[in-house]
C-alpha cells in the first residue's frame, strides 16, 4: 500500500516534469480538453440559469395565484371550442368573492379582476408606447409580491370612485420622468390624464420576453371609463394553501360555474390557468437544450480525448527506452500503467482547470454586460468538470498506458 | 597515447566465493524471426557464487546478450532450469520478475539509461521507490550510494550537466542502492573514452573488494581481464569457463 502511494507520488512528479518539458505540446493538447470543459460548464450554467430565471419569473407571477381566463395558456388546436365562450366580465369577480365569503373552509382567498390593453404613456415630450396597462381593484395589492420604489397603490375609495390615478412600472417611470420624481405629476395614458401615485420597484422580465416593469396600473373604474372592458377581463384568484393547488382549482371551478350560471353536464366555458402550466411547457425546451448540449459537449470532449490519446501514444513511443529502464529497475506493470495514466489525467486536469477558469470569466462578463441572459456559476459545476476531466484522462490515456505496461523490457531497452 | 584498459594482474587478490546465487542448467532460448527459428542459446549451464567477479565474453551473435537478459531476469528460458538464490525464475511471470530485478539485480547499461529530467539523486532513488522505501530512507540510502561512487558533490545535477564517466557512476550508484545480490553490467565502458573506462573499471575493482558480486558482459578482452573468471560463448554454447590468468 505504501509502495503504491510512493509510486503515485513519483508518477505525479514525473508527469508534471514531463508537461513542463513539453510545454507547447501539452498546452496544445490541453486546448482540446479546455474547449470540451468550457462547453460542458457553459451548458451547465445555461441550463441552471434558465432554471433560476424561470423560477424567478414564476415567482413574479405569484405561485399562489390561479388565472380564470377564456383561453388556456400555451395555445390550443381546437380553437373553435374556445372562441364562442362568453367573455369573462370584471364584475364576475364580485360574485365570485361573495361565493368565497359564503364557503366555509374555503381554499380561495380573494378574486381580483384584471382588464388589460396596450397603450402609451406620455409626459411632456417623453412618450413610451406599448405599455401593458391594466385596470384592477385595490385588492390587486394582495396578489403581487413587489414593493413600491415610490408611493403606493390606490386604495379602495380611489378605485371605486374611478379617480384618474395610476401606478407606473419602473421602466415606464424612468423613461418618461428620467431622474425627477413622478409622484403627483400628471401623465397622459392613452391620451387621458392620470396622476401618478406610485412606482413599482424594478422586477425584471419574464424569461426575457415580457417585462414586468413596462406597465401601468389603473383603478378598474377609471380603466372602464376611458378604455372599454367589453373584451372582458381575467380573474386572478389568490389561494390560501400553495400545497393544495389541485383542491383549490376544483373549488374554483365549481364557484365559477355558479358565477357563470352553467348547467350540470355543460362543459366549462372558462379555463383556469396556473404557472405550473408554464413549467410543463418549458420542460421539453430544457430537455432539448440539455440534449443538444450533451451532444455538442460530448463531441468537443471526444475531440479533446483523441488529442490526449494521441499525445500519450507519442509519449510512450518517445520514452520506450525509459520504460525499459524502469522495468529493469523493478517497475511493475501497474507502475508503468499508472505513470502514463496519471500523465494523461494531469494534462486533462490542467485543461479542466483552465476551462473552468475561462467559463467563470465568461459567466462574470456575460452577467455584467448582458444581464438579460440567464447564466449561473455553481460549485457543483466545479466538481462535475473536474470529474469529467479525470474521466477523460483515464479513458483516453488507458490504451497507450496499457500498451506501455505490457512492453517487453528486453525489446524496450533495445529501442533507440 | 591513451592508457591501456588492461589490468595489472600481479598482486591482486581474489576473494573466496560465497554461497550459490545463480544456477543455470541446460538453458535454451529460441526466437521466432519471421519463418526462421533462431537458437540463441543451445544448452548453457553456469553457476555463479556470491563474491564472484565474472566476465561474459563472446562475439556478436554468440548468445551473449540473450544470456545477459536471462541472468538479469529480463527474459525467461525456453527450456532448462534457472534458479536465483534457490528460487525458480524460469516459471515466473512479469511482476514477479520485476520484483526479483528490483531487489536482487543492479543493472549498469552501456548507454547509462538515466532519466534525463531527473536529478542524479532522483535517478538513484528510483529502485527504492519501486521497493517501497519511505522518502527519508530513500534519500539517505541514495546519498550514501552517490558518496560510494565518489559523486557526493553532484547530487542535484541532471544527467546533461554531468560527464560520461560521472553519468556511469550515477548509474552504478543506482545499481548499488538497493544492495542487490549481483551487479550486472552490459558493456559498461562501451560509451566512454579509455581514460574514463579505466576509472570505471577501478571503481568495479573497489566494489568487488567491498564484497559485491559483479557480472560484466563485454566483447573487449582488456575489460574482461579485470574479472577473476571469464565465461566465453560461441554460437549459443559455452566455449570456455575458467579463471583469469
Amino acid at each position: 500500500m505504501t509502495r503504491l502511494i510512493y509510486e503515485l507520488t513519483e508518477s505525479f512528479r514525473i508527469a508534471f516534469a514531463q508537461i513542463r518539458a513539453n510545454k507547447l505540446r501539452s498546452v496544445l493538447t490541453a486546448l482540446g480538453v479546455i474547449i470540451g470543459i468550457v462547453a460542458v460548464t457553459l451548458m451547465g450554467t445555461a441550463i441552471r440559469g434558465i432554471d433560476t430565471g424561470f423560477n424567478k419569473s414564476l415567482a413574479m407571477l405569484g405561485d399562489d395565484v390561479l388565472y380564470v381566463q377564456k383561453w388556456p395558456w400555451g395555445g390550443v388546436e381546437d380553437w373553435w371550442n374556445y372562441a364562442n365562450r362568453p367573455v369573462i366580465m370584471p364584475d364576475q369577480a364580485d360574485k365570485l368573492n361573495r361565493i368565497i365569503e359564503q364557503t366555509p373552509d374555503t381554499l380561495l382567498e380573494v378574486a381580483v379582476p384584471v382588464s388589460s390593453r396596450s397603450t402609451s404613456v406620455k409626459y411632456g415630450e417623453n412618450k413610451v408606447s406599448g405599455v401593458f396597462t391594466i385596470g384592477t381593484t385595490a385588492e390587486y395589492g394582495r396578489l403581487i409580491s413587489a414593493d413600491f420604489s415610490e408611493g403606493r397603490l390606490f386604495n379602495e375609495t380611489e378605485a371605486n370612485s374611478g379617480r384618474p390615478v395610476c401606478v407606473l412600472g419602473f421602466d415606464v417611470a424612468e423613461a418618461v420622468f428620467q431622474t425627477r420624481s413622478p409622484l403627483g405629476e400628471t401623465v397622459l395614458i392613452g391620451g387621458y390624464p392620470f396622476t401618478v401615485i406610485g412606482v413599482v420597484s424594478k422586477q425584471g422580465s419574464f424569461l426575457g420576453l415580457f417585462s414586468f416593469d413596462n406597465q401601468a396600473i389603473l383603478p378598474l373604474e377609471a380603466f372602464r371609463k376611458y378604455f372599454s372592458v367589453r373584451r372582458g377581463a381575467e380573474l386572478r384568484v389568490k389561494i390560501n394553501d400553495k400545497t393544495r393547488v389541485a383542491d383549490a382549482r376544483e373549488e374554483l371551478t365549481g364557484a365559477m360555474r355558479r358565477v357563470r350560471g352553467q348547467l350540470p353536464g355543460e362543459r366549462d366555458n372558462f379555463t383556469i390557468n396556473e404557472q405550473g402550466a408554464f413549467k410543463a411547457q418549458l420542460d421539453p425546451i430544457k430537455q432539448g437544450i440539455a440534449l443538444a448540449g450533451l451532444f455538442i459537449t460530448g463531441l468537443s470532449l471526444f475531440v479533446g480525448a483523441i488529442g490526449i490519446m494521441n499525445i500519450t501514444f507519442v509519449s510512450v513511443k518517445e520514452r520506450t527506452k525509459e520504460i525499459g529502464t524502469r522495468k529493469a529497475l523493478g517497475a511493475r506493470r501497474r507502475t508503468i500503467l499508472l505513470q502514463f495514466l496519471i500523465e494523461a489525467v494531469s494534462i486533462c486536469l490542467i485543461g479542466g482547470i483552465a476551462g473552468l477558469a475561462l467559463t467563470y470569466t465568461l459567466v462574470q462578463v456575460v452577467s455584467v454586460t448582458l444581464p438579460a441572459i440567464p447564466v449561473e456559476f455553481s460549485v457543483s459545476l466545479v466538481f462535475i468538470s473536474m470529474a469529467v476531466s479525470i474521466a477523460t484522462g483515464i479513458v483516453s490515456g488507458f490504451a497507450p498506458a496499457w500498451g506501455a505496461s505490457r512492453l517487453d523490457p528486453v525489446v524496450a531497452l533495445r529501442y533507440e | 597515447m591513451s592508457p591501456s584498459l588492461a589490468p595489472e594482474l600481479a598482486g591482486r587478490t581474489t576473494r573466496p566465493a560465497g554461497p550459490l546465487v545463480i544456477d543455470i542448467a541446460g538453458v535454451t532460448k529460441l526466437y521466432q524471426m519471421g519463418d526462421e527459428t533462431i537458437h540463441a542459446l543451445r544448452g548453457v549451464s553456469v553457476k555463479i557464487h556470491r563474491n564472484e567477479y565474472l566476465a561474459v565474453m563472446g562475439p556478436s551473435g554468440s548468445g551473449k546478450s540473450t544470456l545477459m537478459n536471462m541472468l538479469g531476469c529480463l527474459d525467461t528460458p525456453t527450456a532448462g532450469r534457472y534458479e536465483f538464490t534457490g528460487k525458480n525464475v524460469a516459471t515466473m511471470v512479469d511482476d514477479e520478475l520485476a520484483d526479483i530485478r528490483n531487489r536482487e539485480i543492479g543493472f549498469v547499461f552501456q548507454t547509462f539509461n538515466l532519466l534525463p529530467r531527473s536529478t542524479a539523486l532522483a535517478n538513484v532513488e528510483l529502485p527504492l521507490i519501486y521497493a517501497g522505501h519511505s522518502p527519508a530512507e530513500r534519500k539517505a540510502k541514495a546519498i550514501q550510494a552517490m558518496e560510494n561512487v565518489g559523486l557526493g558533490a553532484r547530487l542535484h545535477h541532471r544527467p546533461n550537466e554531468l560527464s560520461g564517466g560521472q553519468r556511469q557512476r550515477v548509474a552504478i550508484a543506482r545499481a548499488l542502492v538497493n544492495s542487490p545480490s549481483i551487479i550486472l553490467a552490459d558493456e559498461p565502458t562501451g560509451n566512454l573514452d579509455s581514460k574514463t573506462g579505466v576509472e570505471i573499471m577501478a571503481l568495479f575493482e573497489q566494489l568487488y573488494a567491498q564484497g559485491n558480486t559483479l557480472i560484466v558482459v563485454t566483447h573487449e578482452e582488456d575489460i574482461a581481464r579485470h574479472a577473476r573468471r571469464i565465461v566465453r560463448l560461441r554460437d549459443g554454447l559455452i566455449e570456455s569457463d575458467g579463471p583469469v590468468g
